[in-house]
């Protein structure tokens, strides 16, 4: 294992994230994937929206693109299809992804185009200081439910895998090792991988909801957590961990490139 | 020699044609008409050529699609009209931003909202300098005939490749969906970004080192390994607060096209030399005006046309150039009242200026246009 500085831009630091957030444990498993992997540091791209978890490129030594809210999906779908070389990866949060971004969510898992997005779940828009996002559970508080919320949540293994994603997932910034060996198969798939990263947010969703500081929200999370079993799907009870979507299907480019090389486009 | 080459296209179907002429490779579109069949024809020639064509989920994302095959290296295109050009405003924003070349072709319809969607209109005028929040360079072709749609869009991608910023091609839906024989030069001059030294690893991707207010571009996956945000950047593209980065980098963005503005504002005129009554028109109301000028001149009266061909930056030194004899300025246009406002700006008093609006989804006619501005000069 090389060393994970060397992934890193050292230079950026200090990061802009606050005191316990869970970015950078989910930042250290994807840096762990991409190593054990061998992936050629020059040809892979880092793509990711707006919100906290979408700064985390700007820390990372690769080609990089932080673009506008919700649509680091279609940017990437860009990149992967002009240059289908390319390893693509994609950072967002659960407000980006699942909210703004959830038309291209489910457009990108359809087309099963090779993308591999990490979705860092907070339960809380961060960014803007604590909003309640589509993964905010039921009853939980935000500042913008001070009388609890009364949204349901998106169970997106659930959504992305009847999207038709190939390889679908969940770990947690507890589940570290699950977590790394998910996100290194998702980025071994030839298809569209998403791999839920459930994290903590303490400064935003913790306070208002008195879950303690960090260390509280690791045990809250080891506490409220289970492996999933074929069928069982506990989602507003349980903090489901494990693989859901592992399977094969077309892949996007590579059927447009066999178009191409039909019509004798290729030369 | 070689004969000349002579075909018979509809509007649309050149503004493809000459996409591929410059090179496009890459077209990420919606269906939306009347410019459908710019996203339709591309599906087809693409592939034949190596290139590659997506029907994205919306037109938010086939804007953000284009930009990032754009950054590999990839010279990509967009289409569309009326509510998807608004949609795609805030993306448009992020290439002014991020300095990515990348050519959007919006048609005109009738607006606002959904309003008349298969309805002649030029009411998208302002949209395509100011539709993007903040402050930032704006390029905008506007061709007036099938011809203009295919050397219009090769420029489009030259300008765009040659300042790094996105460049709009816009028209009515009358010239998009016109048919004309078009009479195509053998060469067309075809412009490629500038490039940072092969293996100049140190690159700072928005580091201004000729001088020119445009920086290099390097594609994505060849080791460069930079950055490029939407948030206000330094020089190797990362996000900064420091107000005096900040203000640099706007001044930069507005200085490498305004620096340039009278090379790239383009117009046309027809009798102009003696113009006593001067019609500004654009898009197929220049047709039209350019009959009624015509008129003018049988019946006796000094009537001149001038064209802009760019509408942003707008060919201001030309027309206040083309002003000496004038008494009256006549803009009839297919809204009310937005090219007319430019114009006043640049008039600023000299001489009268008299707007003819037309907003009922119809073009002018040559007889009623001529009827109108007869009025007009004789009030």
């Amino acid at each position: 294992m090389n060393n994970t500085l060397e992934y890193m831009r050292e230079n950026r630091l200090p990061h802009i994230w606050c005191p316990g957030c869970g970015n950078g444990t989910v930042i250290g498993a994807l840096i762990r994937a991409i190593d054990a992997l061998g992936l050629d540091t020059n040809k892979t791209v880092l793509v990711s929206g707006i919100g906290c978890s979408s700064r985390a490129p700007g820390y990372m030594k690769f080609d990089a693109l932080h673009t506008t809210h919700g649509r680091a999906l279609p940017f990437a779908t860009g990149i992967k299809m002009a240059n289908p070389e390319l390893n693509v990866i994609v950072i967002s949060g659960d407000g980006d992804a699942a909210a703004i971004g959830g038309n291209h969510l489910i457009h990108a898992c359809r087309r099963n185009i090779d993308i591999t997005m990490v979705i860092i779940n907070n339960n809380v828009y961060g960014m803007t200081s604590g909003q309640y996002s589509p993964l905010t559970p039921t009853g939980r508080l935000a500042t913008t439910a001070v009388y609890g919320n009364i949204d349901r949540t998106f169970d997106l293994p659930s959504l992305c895998g009847a999207a038709g994603a190939t390889y679908v997932a969940r770990a947690s910034v507890y589940h570290v090792a699950q977590l790394k060996n998910y996100i290194q198969k998702g980025l071994e798939n030839k298809g569209f991988s998403m791999i839920e990263a459930v994290s903590i947010c303490p400064t935003y969703f913790g306070r208002r909801n008195k879950l303690g500081d960090a260390p509280a929200m690791f045990n809250w999370i080891k506490e409220n957590s289970t492996m999933y079993k074929q069928g069982v799907m506990e989602y507003d009870k349980q903090i489901v961990i494990g693989e859901f979507v592992n399977k094969k299907d077309p892949e996007y480019t590579k059927s447009y490139t066999e178009l191409i090389e039909k019509l004798g486009g290729n030369k | 020699m070689s004969e000349e080459k002579v075909l018979f296209l509809q509007g649309n179907e050149a503004c493809v044609l000459g996409a591929l002429r410059a090179g496009m490779r890459f077209f990420a579109g919606y269906p939306i008409t009347p410019s459908s069949e710019i996203a339709e024809i591309s599906s087809i020639e693409l592939p034949k050529v190596g290139g590659r064509f997506i029907q994205m989920e919306d037109e938010i994302a086939s804007m953000a699609a284009v930009i990032g095959a754009s950054m590999t290296g990839v010279k990509a295109m967009t289409a569309t009209s009326g509510p998807g050009f608004s949609l795609k405003q805030e993306n448009i924003g992020f290439a002014c931003m991020a300095e990515v070349p990348v050519v959007v072709v919006s048609i005109m319809r009738m607006g606002p909202s959904t309003g008349l969607p298969t309805s002649p209109a030029q009411g998208d005028l302002m949209q395509a300098r100011w539709g993007t929040h903040g402050d930032h360079p704006a390029i905008c072709l506007i061709p007036s005939s099938v011809k203009e749609m295919y050397e219009f869009t090769i420029r489009a991608f030259n300008l765009s490749e040659k300042y790094r910023t996105p460049v709009i091609l816009m028209t009515d839906e009358v010239i998009a969906h016109m048919r004309e024989g078009v009479k195509l030069q053998e060469n067309y001059e075809i412009i490629e970004r500038k490039r940072p030294a092969p293996g100049a690893f140190n690159y700072q991707p928005f580091l201004d080192i000729d001088g020119d207010g445009v920086p290099p571009m390097a594609p994505y996956g060849e080791g460069y390994k930079f950055h490029v945000t939407g948030l206000s950047h330094d020089e190797n593209g990362f996000a900064t607060n420091s107000p005096e980065k900040n203000e640099k980098l706007l001044k930069r963005l507005k200085y490498k096209v305004d620096k340039d503005a009278e090379e790239i504002a383009t117009y046309s005129e027809y009798l102009m030399e003696d113009a006593e009554y001067v019609l500004v028109a654009l898009g197929s109301v220049s047709r039209t005006a350019q009959n009624v000028a015509r008129q003018l001149r049988a019946n006796g009266v000094k009537a001149g046309l001038f064209t802009p061909k760019t509408l942003w930056p707008f060919p201001e030194a030309a027309l206040k150039r083309h002003l000496s004899a004038a008494k009256l300025v006549i803009v009839p246009e297919l809204n009310l009242g937005q090219l007319v406002l430019e114009v006043e700006r640049i008039v600023k008093g000299s001489c009268e200026v008299k707007l003819i609006a037309k907003a009922s989804g119809e073009l002018f006619k040559t007889d009623e246009l001529y009827n109108q501005v007869a009025g007009v000069i004789g009030e």
